[in-house]
Parts: C-alpha cells; sequence; structure tokens
C-alpha cells in the first residue's frame, strides 16, 4: 500500500524533478494533438458502448455515463501528463529525449551515431505545424528515436544541426 | 549523407548496354536437380491418390516429368532474364521474368561477402554468393550460381572498390594502420586459428543432440500411412516385442532389476545416438575449420557437405562474445563470436572461434581491437534490489495461496508452500541476481551473464549507438533501471542496475563516444 502513495507523490513531483540537465519542453500544441489522438481512440471504445446501451435492457446511461467519463479523464488527463513528462535537451554533440510517465524512457544519442535523419508531420500534425524528429542509428535495440511535438521549423533547424555533425558515415 | 545515398539507391539504375554479365550456365543443371527434389512429394502423393489404377505408376512419373520440365524451363526463363554488373560505384542485378528488378547496391553498403557451397554446387564447382548490407536479411543481394573462379574475383573487386572509395574521401582522414600493408590476401599465410579433425571430435562429442528423434518423430508423422500398422498403438509394439524378442522376454522375467536393467539400456542408447548426432552435425558444419588474417578483415571457411567462406571485415566487427557451457567450461572449453552489422543467424553466424581455449581466443580477439579483460577490473554488480522485489512479490503471492489453502482446511499444505517455497525463492532470486555482472574500463565494456556457463559481452565503447535509460513505477520508486546500450547487430544491456550507477556510466560512455573524432574511426 506505501508503493502507492509513493507513486502518487512522484506524480505531483513538479516537471523540473525531470531530470538534472533542465530540459526543454516540446511544444504545447503537441498536447492537442494528443488529446485529439485519444479521443478519435476513446470513440472507437464508445460505438460498441453505445450498441451495448441500446440493445441490452439496462437503464438509459448505465453504460454509456461511465464509459464517457472515463473517456473525457482520459483525454484531459493523459495528453496533459505526458506533456508534462515529456522534454529533449539538444547538446552540443548529443540529444537526449525522455519520454513517458509510468515507463519512463530517457534516451541519449550521439549526434556522430546518427545514420540518418527523419522529419515527419501525421495530418494531425499538419494542421497545428508540428513535426516528428526521428533520429537513426545503426543499433539493434532503440534504433530510432523520435522526438514529437516540435515546431515543424525547429525540427527541420535541429535536422540541419544534426547532419553538420555527420560530416561521414562510419557504420 | 543518407540522404545522398538514398538517392543513389532509388535513382533508375540500369546496366549500360551490352555491359551486363550472366550466372554460370551451369547453376540451371543445379536448379533442374532442385526440381527433382521438389517433386518427388508431388509423386508420392499421386501415387497413392490414384489408388488401384494400373497406370499409376506411370501417371506419377509423368507428374514428376513436369514439375522437372517447369521448374527447368522457368530457372532457364529467369536465367536469361538476370544480368549482373559491377560498376564503379555499385553492383547492380537486373531481374524478373513479367516483372523487372533493378537493384543497386553501392560498395560502401556491403558489410561482409559470402561464398557458400552446397553438395551439388560444389560438385559442379559453382558458388553461390551473398553481398550482406545488414539491410536485415530477406533483402539481401545473392547471386545464384557463379563460378568459383567468378566468385572470388566479385569478392576481390568488391573489396578494392570498398577500399577505393575510402581513397577517394577527404584527405584529412586518419589512415588505418591496416592499409599500410595493403598485402594481397594471402592464401598460404598461417591461419590465426584452425581446428584439425581431433579438435573437431572433441567438439563434438559435447554438442549431445537429440534432434534425430525430432526428425524420427516428424518423420513418422508424416509417412505414418505409408506403414502397415498404427504406430502410435502401444499394444502393436507390445506385441511386437513380445513375438520377436527373446531379449525383452529375458529380461520381464527377471522382474523389477530387468525392468530397471531396461531402462538404463533405454537410457544409455538414447545417450549414444545424442551423442552420435551431435558430432555428425558438428563434423558437418566445422570441418576443417579454417580462420584468416586478412589484409582487411577475417576470412572464415569451414563446412564439410555445404562449404562456407566468409569474410568479414576486422573494423566492422561491433562487439565480442565469449560463450562455453557447464560441462565445456569444465575442460576449458569456450566459443568466440564477433557482433557485426551483417546479419547474425544460425549458419552464417560469426563464429570465429567456435571451440577454443581461452589463451587461443585473445589473439583473435585482439585482432578485432577487443583487450580481455585486466586482472585488476573491477566487477560491479547491478542492484539486488530488482530481485528483492521480484522475489518479495512471489512470496506475497505464495502467501496469499497458503492463506486460501489453511482456509479451506489443509493446514499442513499450507505449511509446506510456506516452508519449501519460500526458501526456494529466496535461493531462486538470489542465484539470479548473482548470474550478473559489468565492469568498463578506459576503453570497453563487460557485461556478463551466467553462474554455471558464463556468457561475456566485450564491447568496444567508441563503437555503440546511444545509451538508454528504461523505467516501470515499481523501479523508479526503487531506485534501479534498465540501461540499454545502442549495439549494431546486437543487443547490450545491463538490468537492474541502480539509478546512479547507470547515468555514471551513460556519462563515461557517451564521453568516450563522443571525444572520438568520427573521421578518425578506420573506415
Amino acid at each position: 500500500m506505501s508503493e502507492e502513495t509513493s507513486i502518487e507523490e512522484v506524480a505531483e513531483t513538479p516537471i523540473s524533478a525531470i531530470g538534472p540537465l533542465g530540459l526543454t519542453q516540446v511544444h504545447p500544441d503537441h498536447k492537442k494533438v494528443m488529446r485529439i489522438k485519444v479521443a478519435i481512440a476513446s470513440l472507437v471504445a464508445l460505438i460498441p458502448a453505445t450498441i451495448v446501451q441500446f440493445a441490452a435492457p439496462v437503464p438509459m446511461g448505465v453504460i454509456i455515463v461511465p464509459v464517457l467519463v472515463l473517456a473525457a479523464f482520459f483525454i484531459w488527463r493523459f495528453p496533459r501528463r505526458r506533456y508534462a513528462y515529456k522534454g529533449y535537451d539538444m547538446g552540443v554533440d548529443r540529444l537526449r529525449v525522455v519520454r513517458g510517465y509510468w515507463w519512463r524512457a530517457d534516451a541519449v544519442v550521439p549526434f556522430g551515431r546518427v545514420q540518418h535523419l527523419d522529419v515527419q508531420q501525421g495530418p494531425l500534425e499538419r494542421i497545428y505545424g508540428l513535426a516528428t524528429l526521428i533520429l537513426h542509428t545503426a543499433g539493434t535495440h532503440n534504433a530510432s528515436v523520435p522526438l514529437a511535438g516540435l515546431l515543424r521549423a525547429d525540427a527541420e533547424e535541429m535536422r540541419e544541426t544534426i547532419r553538420q555533425h555527420i560530416k561521414r558515415e562510419t557504420l | 549523407m543518407s540522404e545522398k545515398s538514398k538517392a543513389v539507391a532509388e535513382a533508375p539504375v540500369e546496366i549500360p548496354a551490352n555491359a551486363g554479365l550472366r550466372t554460370a550456365p551451369l547453376g540451371f543443371v543445379v536448379k533442374g536437380i532442385e526440381g527433382v527434389k521438389n517433386a518427388i512429394f508431388p509423386m508420392i502423393a499421386v501415387l497413392f491418390a490414384t489408388g488401384s489404377t494400373d497406370y499409376r505408376i506411370l501417371i506419377a512419373v509423368g507428374v514428376g516429368a513436369a514439375i522437372v520440365l517447369l521448374t527447368g524451363f522457368f530457372s532457364w526463363l529467369s536465367w536469361t532474364r538476370l544480368r549482373y554488373y559491377v560498376g564503379e560505384e555499385d553492383i547492380r542485378v537486373e531481374s524478373g521474368i513479367l516483372s523487372r528488378e533493378a537493384r543497386s547496391v553501392p560498395f560502401e553498403r556491403i558489410q561482409d561477402v559470402s561464398l557458400e557451397q552446397k553438395l551439388i554446387p560444389r560438385l559442379l564447382s559453382l558458388t553461390q554468393i551473398k553481398f550482406e548490407t545488414g539491410a536485415g536479411g530477406k533483402d539481401e543481394l545473392s547471386l545464384e550460381y557463379v563460378t568459383n573462379a567468378e566468385g572470388a574475383r566479385l569478392r576481390e573487386v568488391v573489396r578494392e572498390r570498398r577500399e577505393g572509395v575510402v581513397a577517394k574521401a577527404p584527405t584529412d582522414l586518419v589512415t588505418d594502420a591496416i592499409d599500410d600493408e595493403a598485402a594481397p590476401l594471402a592464401e598460404d599465410a598461417e591461419p590465426i586459428f584452425q581446428m584439425d579433425d581431433r579438435r573437431v571430435f572433441t567438439f563434438g562429442m559435447f554438442e549431445f543432440s537429440l534432434v534425430i528423434f525430432a526428425v524420427l518423430a516428424g518423420a513418422a508423422q508424416q509417412f505414418e500411412f505409408l506403414l502397415p500398422f498404427d504406430i502410435w498403438e502401444w499394444e502393436n509394439w507390445a506385441g511386437a516385442a513380445g513375438k520377436q524378442t527373446e531379449l525383452v522376454d529375458g529380461l520381464s522375467s527377471l522382474g523389477a532389476v530387468g525392468q530397471i536393467l531396461g531402462v538404463i539400456l533405454a537410457l544409455g542408447s538414447v545417450a549414444v545416438i545424442g551423442v552420435f548426432t551431435g558430432m555428425i552435425r558438428t563434423f558437418a558444419r566445422e570441418y576443417e575449420f579454417r580462420l584468416d588474417r586478412t589484409a582487411k578483415g577475417f576470412r572464415r571457411q569451414r563446412g564439410l557437405f555445404t562449404k562456407t567462406d566468409v569474410v568479414m571485415p576486422a573494423h566492422r566487427v561491433q562487439a565480442a562474445r565469449i560463450q562455453t557451457g557447464a560441462i565445456r567450461r569444465r575442460f576449458g572449453w569456450h566459443s568466440l563470436k564477433f557482433i557485426s552489422l551483417a546479419q547474425d543467424n544460425g549458419s552464417s553466424n560469426h563464429a570465429v572461434a567456435p571451440f577454443a581455449k581461452m589463451d587461443e581466443i585473445w589473439p583473435i580477439a585482439a585482432e578485432a581491437e577487443i583487450l580481455p579483460p585486466g586482472t585488476d577490473l573491477q566487477w560491479l554488480r547491478p542492484s539486488p534490489k530488482k530481485w528483492v522485489d521480484g522475489g518479495v512479490l512471489l512470496a506475497v503471492i505464495l502467501f496469499l495461496v497458503a492463506i486460501g489453502w489453511s482456509i479451506a482446511g489443509f493446514l499442513k499444505i499450507a505449511l509446506a508452500i510456506v516452508v519449501i517455497g519460500f526458501p526456494l525463492i529466496a535461493l531462486g532470486f538470489w542465484l539470479a541476481w548473482k548470474r550478473h555482472r559489468f565492469a568498463r574500463d578506459a576503453g570497453q565494456l563487460f557485461v556478463r551473464e551466467g553462474l554455471l556457463s558464463p556468457d561475456l559481452t566485450i564491447a568496444p565503447r567508441v563503437r555503440l549507438q546511444s545509451v538508454e535509460i528504461k523505467h516501470g513505477p515499481l523501479s523508479r520508486w526503487r531506485g534501479y533501471c534498465e540501461l540499454h546500450l545502442g549495439l549494431a547487430g546486437g543487443t547490450l544491456s545491463i538490468d537492474g542496475i541502480a539509478l546512479d550507477d547507470a547515468e555514471k556510466l551513460r556519462g563515461e560512455v557517451l564521453e568516450s563516444i563522443v571525444s572520438v573524432d568520427f573521421s578518425a574511426l578506420p573506415k
């Protein structure tokens, strides 16, 4: 039981607790993009809930209301928390990407090891002018490290900076 | 860089007119023989399906002949439609009967070139040549079949052109010391490692394998319909045994002693067959194993029926793995394998010394600039917390089960669960924790796993790709994590390492990576 309270405590700690290096947060619109994505996902869950609601002989709202409440909670809470715990640090010779709340991943990729770079934009990201920068290395484990929620211009600038570090391929 | 090479790969590559080469015409004979192999099953099927017709053998042979002819025809067709061309910067292959495929592989991207000779091509002195790019297996470029001479020529060309590419690169590069030798492939030089028949024989002794039983069982299932009785019906067996073998009769009349003797005999014969299979498999794979250090890399030749000849560039070695077995370790036998970008699977793996003493292994590793751990190396262990947590969690579950039993009135069972279960859990998790060790020196990272048969991975720090720290809710609360090190062609991770240690280690590794000027690394 004590374990749970402690985790809650961690959850309430300020964002600065992410790491000692002082991470940069991604663009706030990234939260909106995630919200829309979660909303779409919950819509998928809502459809069977609605069918069951009308098909099963239960009072109005017994199934649909909890599902709606849950969906609303997810849409409000998840993107907020994930955004708060996402950050990056663009060093002189390396990029650090920290992401995740329950399961945290903290990856550092030296620019010298980058094989190639991608700047990706999904339809939702395009609406908000955001982009995802993906660093590909030759490694087998976490061979590609994505960083979502950057302004397109920033992502392209970062790509250029990193590219200048890759003088030539070694592997 | 990547943009450029991508552009190269995506640009329409065409073989200049009249410049392409065809693969060896004899290869088409090999394909034909393979067609015969494919025809056998349909022939048997037809033989049985046609039932009692007088002409059933004739029909079966006809079907077989049709299949062989069709295979032959199509392999002839694709042979006429396949051309390859060795260009200035790449190898190009155009193939396909209806849909044409043109492919270009830049020399720079070729990790290693391997030659493989299966039994039939070998008799016709043909070889299959594979250009491994590390593309992930299925998309590797290979030519089936070229003559032995052509295979050797292609490999030389790839090697020379690849070095040529480097020579054209900017002049601020520090030349690799190996380049200075510029020695041609020395055929008659002393190999750096080889296994004679005796060594292979000893190796075979340790390669106990019961695969033959699996094969026999599979075959029995497949051909069951051919047998005059149902082999899964034990009564048939008992009957057969009773009728035929006096030995069994004798044994059963001996009573309990005899039956125990029978079991021992049965186990003994299984053991003999297991050792025998292991021996044959080892001989087939490792016969005349020979590893040479060539100007640029390692060349490995081995095999009895299928002879393989693989060249791997030394600078593409990402890490070394030294493995052993619980028993063979007692006799000092270990195996050395290189982890490299080129795919590492099954028969084409990069075992450079499959069965050797440690003092034979270190000189080979040193050729790839991988050094043994020093005697004063400080070995560290991950934090025990991960295993404590695991043990406690399992103990709690077991305790709940025990409570369940005691509520149901089986107090003795509950007690037994606690008395036997808890020490077992404690021992198990303690041993599991003991398995893991790691260490680092100025240039390398060592990760060792296992107690009875330790498995040691040595990775030069500069060759690592990235570092990632991962943790879940429990591990974050308890202060440990997983440390994943990006290793090209393999995985390297330390599980359960204390967060402080992980951050320190990450800092050190990153320093080693970025402090090396990229252009100074050997190409």
